[in-house]
């Protein structure tokens, strides 16, 4: 185990021939549309408009769960049968729900035209509406577009898709302008400013964030920006970024004091400033955070946990709790597996970790009851059904939703993991 | 194409799970894209069952498209007969399945299984969750049970006499509004007429009990939306007549014995005279009268809004000032009940037109959906949930029936409890300028109403049309401005503050509308008087 203020060699046996277990079969995965639940609150004014049938607009409800905003910042262009029997212009369809949507919400600057299943399989070419609306409605209302289809994206790669389509409106960085660091992926406004704390201490500020809280506050982008990804299912993204001449920071993820270390060094590093800065900046931190962390060790000590696969955070989470909480492996699943994104975090996971890409739920369901975890993680529709046969879950999109990045989230990470185990001492009957 | 911000039910396959899920031995193979398979957590997060629900999705990708998806359905079917060892097997497509076309029935059928399986054509673009779930248990029953069908236009043979009738129990499922308890009602009401239950269904049956529901001697309709289809074809093929009164509030569950007596040719005085409501005489009871003419706004699935408005009627003395519903299928029925009511009748499934005609009617209570709780909330008015779209809240752990008698006593407490007590409204009106009966003291019992939600505040000028009814438009606290270019002076304003947040929007809207007949362009003290004194409390 680390206290995180010396990093570990990558040492076991790093990415390339780590045998990974790909199955195919039913993926118990939601589609990338559920990005927008986080999304639509991180950027302010904007608005994200699915363009799908009921089901797409059912999946959000419930998965936006309660539903507390009087009008959210989300809604469904429902196709209807006359959109497909050709009876209405689908387009011109679109064009009119655009034109009512932004008449009830003069706010909105950036309106995403978000692709579904039906409307990719029939063809409705988004890109093209979005330019037609962008002459329509610019400089009022930017408009653009992406796909959160089940067929092309699982969960958190609608958020890749999002902030894909929104690299090239990113204004050009000042030619010679000074190495800058750019942080990618959504995190909550608690977290950035923390990190801005930290930064601005370790003299790695003026550090900026994407996706921006106001769309009409893009980070500036080129070659003297060096991009770390604070998310890592942002896999086009990178490459948008790269193609603008970004040029990429691979770290571990920010997850528990090591991984946030890692992290932060790793950040220095780029901008050419040695790591020791950003030891001495955060060594208060780190010790506050290994006291938190010290606190629930005992009780995630030893215990075996199990990954069904859902929003790719599942690796850096496994390094977390393997290294820093002494939690053992059972199976780590992930519906896709980047070598160059995740790398860092597999180096740090133990050689015999067993790993899995993909899925066939009902194989992957004998295995894990079969393997009696001690806590396994896994989506809303799995969690009751094994907890009735004994099991003890977490909901992984609670992992989504919560701000578990950085020094001070970490205990609050670790905590997520203890309260299902903490609970099930506390019932007795 | 249709704007939708929320929506009142889900895609039709989700109503065949719903019927799927309610039984034992039926497995549903679902060709659909993977981000369908959120549907699982309906069931398993807001109903907190134990079980998946039984269905297969076949999760095919962007890059199966191209290549052989029949190949992927035939598979998942088979693998999952082979799993999960149903008694009977649903197959159907999802919206995106629909669009290419790949005949989930004619595949299936070419896999040969030796189970009964049953093809839904379920049109995604056009119907929505209940027609979903009707046509599947329809279709289900047709297979099943069809099988099992006398010659067209056989005799029914009559009831051997020393043999009790016999019902069947249609329309349960699982994601249903309080149907659990329901059915344990309504069995021990019929059980108390000596009357047996031979099936239930969807709701806990096996596929062997669809294949005998021609054995009943009649039906019963528990929730039309869901059963009526079906009991129609069951009266056509096997001649059982059919009960549709649903038992809600007490002068419906006392038509629903008699006309159930009647079928089974039994009296049913004695039931009636054991079984006694406990709200008729709550609502008879003194402090009943704060409930008098409460100005309540009703919408739902078609079932509950009817049967809601009855009861808010006749059996609470309310005034209904709306009634609408998102079931299309039961427009007409809704509509007849409004016109009665002197009102025109809201069929809609647009979030945005609800909250607009509740804005509109200014109630003092509304008996809506969960949609509707939360324009509720936003406006300060208090709101039960009275039927589906559902909520982890309205699986409550204590028994809490809405048919039959018990159901009533259910009925009576849940409308009256978001209602200020009425000792306690009283209090309120006589004590209104002192500073602990501010707009920030709600009643003491709904003070911690929020349910781990973020607590909204009473909005003063809420009923004032379009302050607050969107995040975006900027919300005057108290707007000085009123309908039809009236204006409120500062005294009349101030004087409007003192009035209690729950009346305050009614006396607000009445005092515009006196200002805007009598041709009064600003508002002083003495209009707002003048026009409580025309409108009356
Ligand atoms: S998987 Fe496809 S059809 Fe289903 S909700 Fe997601 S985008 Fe819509």
């Amino acid at each position: 185990m680390s206290d995180g203020s010396t990093p570990m060699a990558p040492a076991p046996g790093c990415t390339e021939d780590r045998p990974v277990l790909k199955e195919r079969g039913q993926r118990e995965v939601f589609c990338g549309l559920t990005g927008i639940v986080w999304l639509h609150r991180k950027i302010q004014d904007a608005f994200f408009l699915v363009v799908g049938s009921r089901t797409c607009a059912h999946l959000l409800q419930s998965a936006a769960g309660v539903m507390i905003f009087a009008e959210p910042r989300f809604a469904t262009a429902i196709i209807g049968e006359r959109d497909l029997a050709g009876m209405a212009d689908a387009n011109e369809e679109l064009d009119r729900c655009v034109r009512q949507l932004l008449e009830r919400r003069p706010d909105i600057k950036l309106l995403f035209l978000v692709g579904s299943c039906p409307s990719e399989v029939i063809k409705l070419d988004l890109s093209r509406a979005a330019e037609r609306l962008n002459v329509e409605y610019s400089p009022k209302v930017r408009v653009l577009n992406y796909s959160g289809s089940g067929i092309e994206t699982t969960f958190t790669q609608g958020e890749d898709a999002c902030l894909t389509a929104m690299v090239p409106t990113l204004p050009d960085a000042a030619p010679g302008a000074a190495p800058s660091l750019l942080v990618v992926g959504t995190l909550a406004d608690v977290v950035e400013d923390q990190i801005t704390r930290i930064a601005d201490k370790a003299g790695l500020g003026p550090i900026r964030f994407f996706p921006p809280r106001n769309s009409q506050d893009l980070p500036p982008v080129g070659p003297n920006t060096r991009f770390i990804m604070a998310q890592p299912f942002l896999t086009d993204t990178a490459k948008a970024l790269t193609d603008r001449g970004a040029v990429q920071v691979n770290a571990p993820f920010p997850l528990g004091v090591e991984g946030t270390t890692l992290w932060l060094k790793a950040a220095a590093e780029a901008l050419d400033l040695p790591g020791s800065h950003v030891d001495v900046a955060t060594a208060a931190n780190r010790d506050r955070a290994n006291r938190a962390l010290d606190r629930y060790r005992p009780e995630l000590e030893g215990k075996r946990i199990f990954f069904f696969p859902d929003s790719q955070l599942e690796i850096p989470l496994a390094r977390f709790l393997n290294r820093e909480m002494g939690m053992e492996l059972v199976e780590v699943g992930t519906p896709y597996l980047n070598r160059t994104i995740h790398g860092p975090d597999l180096a740090l996971l133990p050689a015999d970790a067993m790993l899995s890409e993909g899925q066939h739920v009902e194989k992957q369901l004998d295995r894990c009851v079969a393997a009696r975890p001690d806590i396994t993680v896994c989506g809303l529709g799995l969690a009751n059904p094994l907890e009735a046969q004994g099991l003890t879950t977490k909901w992984s999109i609670e992992l989504v939703f919560t701000p578990i990045q950085g020094f001070e989230q970490a205990g609050d990470l670790a905590e997520l993991f203890a309260r299902p185990l903490n609970r099930k001492t506390r019932l007795v009957a | 194409m249709e704007l939708t911000v929320w929506t009142y039910e889900g895609p039709p396959h989700v109503g065949a799970m719903r019927v799927a899920t309610a039984m034992h031995d039926v497995h549903y193979v679902l060709h659909a894209p993977q981000g369908d398979t959120y549907a699982d957590l309906l069931f398993t997060m807001i109903e907190r069952l134990k079980k998946r629900p039984p269905v297969t999705y076949t999760t095919f990708q962007a890059r199966d498209l191209g290549g052989d998806t029949a190949v992927l359905f035939k598979d998942a079917a088979q693998d999952a007969y082979a799993r999960f060892k149903p008694q009977a097997m649903l197959v159907g497509a999802s919206c995106t399945a629909e669009l290419i076309q790949d005949d989930p029935g004619g595949l299936a059928e070419a896999i040969g299984l030796d189970i009964p399986v049953v093809p839904l054509e379920l049109p995604s673009y056009q119907k929505k969750e209940n027609w979903g779930a009707s046509e599947t248990f329809y279709q289900m029953v047709r297979g099943l049970a069809g099988a099992h069908a006398p010659a067209p236009g056989t005799e029914r043979p009559p009831r051997p006499a020393d043999r009790p009738a016999r019902v069947n129990l249609l329309g349960p499922t699982a994601l249903g509004f309080r149907h659990r308890d329901d059915v344990v009602e309504i069995k021990r009401l019929l059980g108390e007429m000596g009357i047996e239950v031979a099936v239930t269904a969807p709701l806990d049956a096996h596929a062997r009990d669809i294949a005998r529901l021609g054995e009943a001697d009649f039906n019963i309709v528990l929730y039309p939306e869901i059963g009526l289809t079906a009991a129609k074809w069951l009266e056509r093929t096997f001649a059982q007549p059919y009960v549709q009164t649903v038992p809600i509030g007490v002068g419906a569950t006392k038509d629903f014995v008699r006309e159930v007596a009647a079928l089974a040719g039994i009296d049913p005085e004695p039931v009636l005279a054991a079984n006694e409501s406990r709200l008729p005489w709550y609502s008879a009871s003194v402090d009943s009268n704060y409930l008098t003419a409460k100005r309540v706004f009703i919408f739902g699935d078609g079932t509950h809004a009817l049967a809601a408005a009855r009861v808010a009627r006749d059996e609470m003395g309310f005034d209904v000032v709306g009634l609408g519903t998102y079931s299309r299928e039961r427009a007409k029925d809704v509509r007849a009940m409004a016109k009665e009511l002197g009102l025109e009748a809201l069929i809609t499934d647009d979030y945005l037109a609800v909250e607009k005609a509740i804005e509109d009617s200014a109630p003092e209570l509304i008996l809506g959906t969960q949609m509707e709780r939360h324009i509720a909330k936003r406006h300060g008015i208090g709101c039960a949930v009275i039927s589906a779209p559902v909520h982890v809240q309205d699986f409550p752990a204590r028994y809490s029936p809405q048919m039959g008698f018990e159901g009533a006593n259910v009925l009576f407490d849940t409308f009256v409890h978001p209602l200020v007590m009425g000792l306690e409204e009283h209090l309120l009106g006589m004590f209104r300028e002192d500073f602990e009966f501010n707009d920030d003291a709600m009643p003491s019992h709904l003070a911690t109403a929020g349910e781990g939600e973020i607590r909204v505040q009473p909005q003063p000028s809420a009923p004032n049309g379009a302050a607050a009814t969107n995040g975006s438009a900027v919300e005057p606290a108290a707007d000085a401005t009123g309908e039809a270019g009236t204006h409120w002076d500062d005294s009349a304003l101030q004087e409007l503050k003192k009035i209690p947040f729950f009346v305050r929007g009614k006396v607000r809207r009445n005092t515009e509308k006196f200002a805007a007949d009598n041709g009064v362009a600003t508002i002083t003290v003495e209009t707002l008087y003048d026009a409580k004194a025309h409108f009356g409390r």
